[in-house]
């Protein structure tokens, strides 16, 4: 290191003797019998201090070593469920209510039915951080104590996963999120992302535009910005929107967000005053929502013009903007409150409890809340579906993937659930993993969400092609993709 | 052609066409400058008498804020989460200077500097374990700070100033020239200035390193939490401000390690800077290039002058 | 008693001069190399050689690389991550471009355009010096990552923006991708870091090496005797790079099957550096145990609670993780400033003179 010294003369203390290289034997510092550099009183006693801290040290790697074996995989006639949440880091806002809502659906399904088909559903939590490195090392440790499905809850992390799923044998729920075209059943036998995929959501996003102008034609020389964080999961929706601003004659205008300046938009949102745009679409999360619908409001940027899409719209993102983020519109997929059996029973049985995590009881309900406890609900029913087809108790990955592909969610099944408005029906297909579902928005009335229209429709003719063509990509891009050997449970 | 006409002219025309844009970006730039000023401030402090990169700066910044907001979440009422946020701070201080500064004594800088990078871990997991990891809203109402904004309608458009921005300014300014006026007329200050000029020196007059060292950690920590305040109040308090405090080191290069009015004026020449760039040059490059341009500008900066601005000329000698 | 040098003797230069003079040195060498090589892969279970080996031998060797940098050569460098993410991205066009070729031919090449690019950005180095260098890298670094996003060339134009790995084979056998096993993967790295080590071992014991320490010392002193700065500056930037550059190509392709800018970002930078300094300044051996502590503690303590029974939750865990790490930092900086391999080192000069204490 560079000791640039900064005193007069020779008052400069030379750090160099700790160099390593000569071991601290320059400038005649050698002892008599030449074995190294001299030992002052203070080196003496720092001997001491050396060897207590050896038998430190390896008092602590000999534990360390011997816990290194993974623990073997729980009692045997449970289900593992593993769940790769964040509750830290730049996106634990986000990451938080969803893990909340995930893991007390699932207990609360423990305590109130003894679990699924009379099999207790084992929930254990990872701990990603919204970061790629860590979702793989949590994979790895998970995948030897048979789970039966993951749910990386991280587009990047999805990512990284989706090659391996097949490999591993475990299917992927990336419920609305993740590699859309991932959603071709046949291409990504093992991948699932029902209800919508985020083409899906950009298409509802043109689409309620066009409503709003009174007709798609009417998007004609329009401006339509798309505010997003500079990595894969925002971006997404880009193919889409480029391919309808051709379709459709709309200009639409990119504003990344790189995630270090996640917090520091405010050269973005003057770029956004400039430029205009009609109608921006937020491809958010974490951190970065509730700045931007803060810099949105600073701007005087009208609310009902900013619409997020489902991961945008956690009360916390526009909770901060206090009364300039009223009328900011969001797609979501559920319904938000307590007012379902559902949400009723998960408090009687877990929160009441205390085996929730929740901060606060009036937390259950929020949007993400319940986006978990929808998360929850698709895996159970895929776990009984593939039940019912193999007629084991104890499922494995295989069989959930024949469960997930013959997901049906019927209004008759959802009020049994005690679902009913909670979400719409919805199902998947061997070929369509996805299905392409309807969403609707909502909207922020300043304290809390509201629907805001009908459910939407998906522009499904432009969606589906395009999705169609990127699957093919994608496994012409990744020489010796498998082909899907899997065979379809029922004609689709 | 195009490109140089792109580069060199189109945007000053932008600037021309619509003034009020480029006061209201320059304003942008200004706040934002303002604020990486007070984290480098904190450095500054600390740099100056105990000669240790504090990294662990950003984190200071959070926990402060954090601690602030966990204990009015509590229950506590504002003031007094304040004031024991401060009590809080001291005795980080404290604990600092007697756990990690004074073993560590003499140690070559980059041992020091990887101590703050320990620092900065653990305080992130105790904040965590301790405050939640959710990001939290800054009780900036609770603590008289103002809201909403200032329009002006001039240059044919519209600038508008937000007063919280305005607030940041004002008590930014009255940090620099509090801290200005203790350094130079107290005794203290003085003492401080003599342990940042030669350790040995102050050591022999019988200035106690360690009194002074927890007095400029606390002064660190006390600017940490006005930073926390401020940017929390602009944004919301989560972790994610800790990687903003990177920024602090172009600023620090422009301004100086050593120089308090170093910090403040290299924190709004890269604030201005940044913005600036950001906004008129960066559609070139496809956006975003706001996280590379400040260390461009300070590495451009550092070519010409290597001390920065205001600080003191390195003299290597053999 | 057991490492004495009594009865070795040297009957030529070379001999005296070798890099391991005991017997027992060359003998432990051995065997570690054979346990690495045929232990570990034979009776080490998959989360053992996927999960902890494999990303060992990874960041050892990004952390030879920054070693080689800011121990040997005293140039602080905060740029790890981009010269990683360079080597990475290189190597997947490289491989996507002329899909033929040997992957490991391409893995060492994509270590020459990492050199490349770090010796551009260490041309400040001549001027700028300290941590006003490190300033210079940080530029660097988020100058590089900005590009991996904002370039699409370097994804082929990829929607999502993160690349994935195709399979390649070696020997017939698949070395990546989602079908190649952890062990085929283990052995392949294995081999890279044991050579590329051995020459990292040569270069530092050798000319470059010197004027490398030589110019950490006091840079004015190395000109005036004759060292040019500027080639023993860019060399040590270039040689550096290209360890961070290979180890980058190896952590996408052998390890992770995949990558994305945010992998390469300012955290790995700061993760390596903290290898390094923990491991000790100067030292490769100290590489290896810098990266060992700093990679695998963690693993420990997440795996602690769970395998002592605490019902501790995962966040919580976590937190817990981050307290101790930070804490074992500054607890390891008081105790032996000078890192592992100084321990190291006076546990060898004990072992010498065992049972007498000195």
């Amino acid at each position: 290191m560079e000791q640039t010294c900064r005193k007069s003369g020779s008052a400069c203390f030379r750090r160099g003797d700790y160099r390593f290289a000569d071991k601290g034997m320059r400038r005649g510092n050698m002892q008599p019998d030449g074995q190294g550099a001299r030992k002052t009183p203070v080196e003496s006693k720092g001997r001491l201090k050396m060897r207590l801290k050896h038998f430190v040290l390896g008092t602590v790697f000999a534990a360390g070593a011997a816990v290194l074996v993974p623990s073997l995989a729980s009692a045997a006639d449970t289900i593992y469920v593993p769940l790769l949440t964040y509750r830290t880091g730049a996106f634990s806002g986000s990451g938080a209510p969803i893990a909340n809502g995930m893991a007390d659906y699932l207990n609360m399904l423990n305590e109130r039915d003894g679990g699924i088909g009379g099999v207790k559903v084992a929930v254990e939590e990872c701990e990603t951080g919204y970061d790629t490195k860590k979702g793989i090392e949590c994979y790895e440790s998970i995948k030897n104590k048979n789970p039966i499905v993951i749910n990386p809850y991280s587009t990047g992390i999805t990512l990284q996963i989706i090659p391996k799923a097949a490999v591993d044998k475990i299917p992927i729920l990336s419920m609305a999120y993740g590699l859309s075209a991932s959603a071709d059943g046949n291409t990504f036998p093992w991948i699932f992302n029902p209800p919508s995929t985020y083409w899906d959501g950009a298409s509802v996003f043109v689409k309620y535009v066009g409503q709003q102008l009174g007709g798609l034609d009417k998007l004609k020389g329009k401006k339509l910005g798309l505010v997003y964080l500079d990595a894969p999961y925002g971006k997404e929706p880009i193919p889409l929107l480029e391919q309808l601003a051709k379709d459709y004659g709309f200009e639409l205008k990119l504003y990344p967000v790189p995630a270090p300046d996640m917090q520091n938009q405010s050269a973005l949102w003057l770029g956004v005053r400039r430029d205009r745009p009609d109608y921006i679409y937020l491809q958010g999360f974490g951190a970065m929502n509730p700045t931007a619908v803060k810099e949105a409001a600073k701007i005087n940027f009208p609310m009902d013009h900013l619409i997020g899409n489902w991961w945008a719209g956690n009360e916390d993102d526009a909770r901060p903007a206090g009364e300039g983020s009223k009328g900011y519109l969001s797609l979501d997929f559920n319904q938000v409150g307590q007012n379902f059996p559902v949400i009723q029973d998960i408090l009687k049985h877990v929160v009441d409890k205390g085996k929730s995590q929740v901060t606060a009881k009036d937390r259950v309900g929020e949007n993400f809340y319940n986006r978990g406890v929808l998360n929850s609900m698709i895996i159970a029913e895929a776990i009984r579906n593939a039940q019912k087809l193999t007629g084991k108790k104890v499922i494995t990955g295989e069989d959930m993937r024949r469960g997930l592909e013959s997901l049906n969610i019927t209004e008759a099944r959802l009020k049994e659930l005690g679902m009913d408005g909670f979400a719409a029906p919805f199902r998947v297909s061997c070929s369509d993993h996805n299905g392409h579902h309807s969403v609707f928005m909502a909207k922020w009335d300043g304290a809390k969400w509201v629907k805001a229209s009908d459910w939407i429709e998906p522009i499904k003719d432009k969606v589906v092609p395009l999705i169609d063509t990127a699957a093919k990509d994608y496994a012409t891009s990744n020489a010796g993709w498998p082909k899907r050997s899997e065979a379809c449970d029922k004609a689709s | 052609m195009d490109i140089l006409y792109k580069v060199f002219i189109d945007p000053f025309m932008q600037m021309g066409a619509a003034p009020d844009l480029l006061v209201q970006t320059m304003w942008e730039g200004l706040v934002a400058g303002v604020l990486y000023a007070l984290i480098a401030l904190g450095f500054v402090l600390i740099f100056k008498a105990s000669g240790v990169f504090n990294f662990a700066q950003g984190i200071m910044v959070v926990f402060a804020a954090l601690t602030l907001v966990g204990l009015y979440e509590r229950g506590i009422p504002a003031f007094v989460a304040l004031g024991i946020t401060i009590v809080a701070m001291y005795g980080l201080a404290f604990g600092v200077e007697r756990l990690v500064l004074r073993p560590l004594v003499n140690q070559p800088d980059i041992i020091l500097f990887m101590a703050t990078f320990g620092l900065t871990y653990f305080l992130i997991g105790l904040g965590e374990l301790v405050f939640g990891g959710e990001p939290k809203v800054m009780i900036a109402e609770q603590l008289y700070l103002p809201k909403g904004a200032i329009d002006l309608k001039i240059l044919g458009g519209l600038v508008s100033l937000q007063k919280i921005d305005i607030a940041a300014a004002v008590i930014a300014s009255i940090m620099v020239v509090g801290l200005g006026l203790f350094f130079q007329k107290t005794r203290i200050g003085r003492a401080l200035r003599a342990v940042a000029d030669s350790h040995q020196a102050a050591l022999s007059v019988g200035i106690s390193l360690e009194q002074i060292w927890v007095v400029v950690w606390f002064a660190a920590g006390i600017v940490a939490l006005a930073t926390g305040i401020m940017w929390g109040a602009r944004s919301d308090v989560s972790f994610a401000l800790q990687i903003l405090a990177l920024k602090a080191l172009p600023v620090l290069i422009l301004g100086g390690f050593t120089s308090i009015p170093g910090a403040i004026v290299g924190g709004v020449v890269i604030g201005v800077g940044e913005k600036l760039g950001e906004f008129y040059w960066g559609p070139l490059l496809g956006n975003g290039i706001e996280s590379w341009l400040a260390y461009v500008i300070a590495l451009i900066f550092l070519l010409f002058r290597p001390q920065g601005l205001f600080g003191e000329r390195i003299i290597e000698r053999i | 008693m057991f490492y004495r040098e009594a009865g070795q003797f040297k009957t030529t230069y070379a001999a005296d001069m070798a890099v391991f003079p005991v017997l027992q040195d060359r003998i432990g060498i051995g065997v570690i190399l054979v346990v690495a090589f045929v232990a570990l892969p034979l009776f080490g279970n998959d989360f053992l050689i996927n999960a902890v080996m494999i990303p060992f031998l990874v960041f050892s060797l990004a952390a030879i690389g920054l070693n080689i940098l800011t121990g040997y050569t005293g140039l602080l460098s905060l740029g790890t991550g981009a010269f990683m993410g360079i080597g990475a991205y290189a190597c997947y066009k490289l491989t996507t471009i002329f899909p033929n070729v040997n992957i490991l031919v391409w893995v060492i090449a994509s270590g020459c355009f990492s050199a490349a690019v770090g010796a551009l950005f260490g041309l400040p180095s001549l001027r700028i010096k300290g941590f006003y260098l490190a300033v210079a890298t940080l530029a660097a670094q988020f100058f590089l990552q900005w590009c991996f996003i904002r370039v699409p060339w370097l994804y082929n134009y990829n929607s999502s923006g993160a690349i994935e790995v195709p399979q390649r084979t070696l020997f017939g056998l698949p070395v990546t991708g989602a079908t190649a096993t952890a062990t085929t993967r283990y052995l392949v790295v294995l081999t890279i870091v044991v050579v590329m080590t051995w020459i990292a071992s040569n270069l530092v014991r050798g000319r470059i090496g010197r004027t490398w320490m030589a110019v950490r010392d006091m840079d004015i002193a190395a000109e005036l005797i004759g060292i040019r700065l500027l080639q023993t500056k860019l060399s040590a930037f270039a040689v550096s790079s290209f360890y961070c550059g290979v180890a980058g190509a190896l952590m996408v392709f052998l390890w992770y099957g995949g990558a994305e800018s945010e992998v390469f970002d300012i955290n790995q930078s700061f993760f390596v550096l903290f290898m390094v300094i923990i491991g000790g300044l100067g030292s490769l051996i100290g590489s290896f145990m810098g990266a060992a502590l700093i990679f695998i503690l963690p693993i420990i303590l997440r795996a602690a609670p769970e395998a002592l029974g605490l019902p501790l939750r995962a966040a919580t865990v976590e937190h817990l993780t981050f307290i101790t790490v930070g804490a074992l930092i500054i607890g390891f900086l008081v105790l032996e400033p000078m890192g592992l391999a100084r321990l190291w080192q006076v546990g060898k000069q004990k072992l010498r003179v065992w049972p007498f204490p000195y």
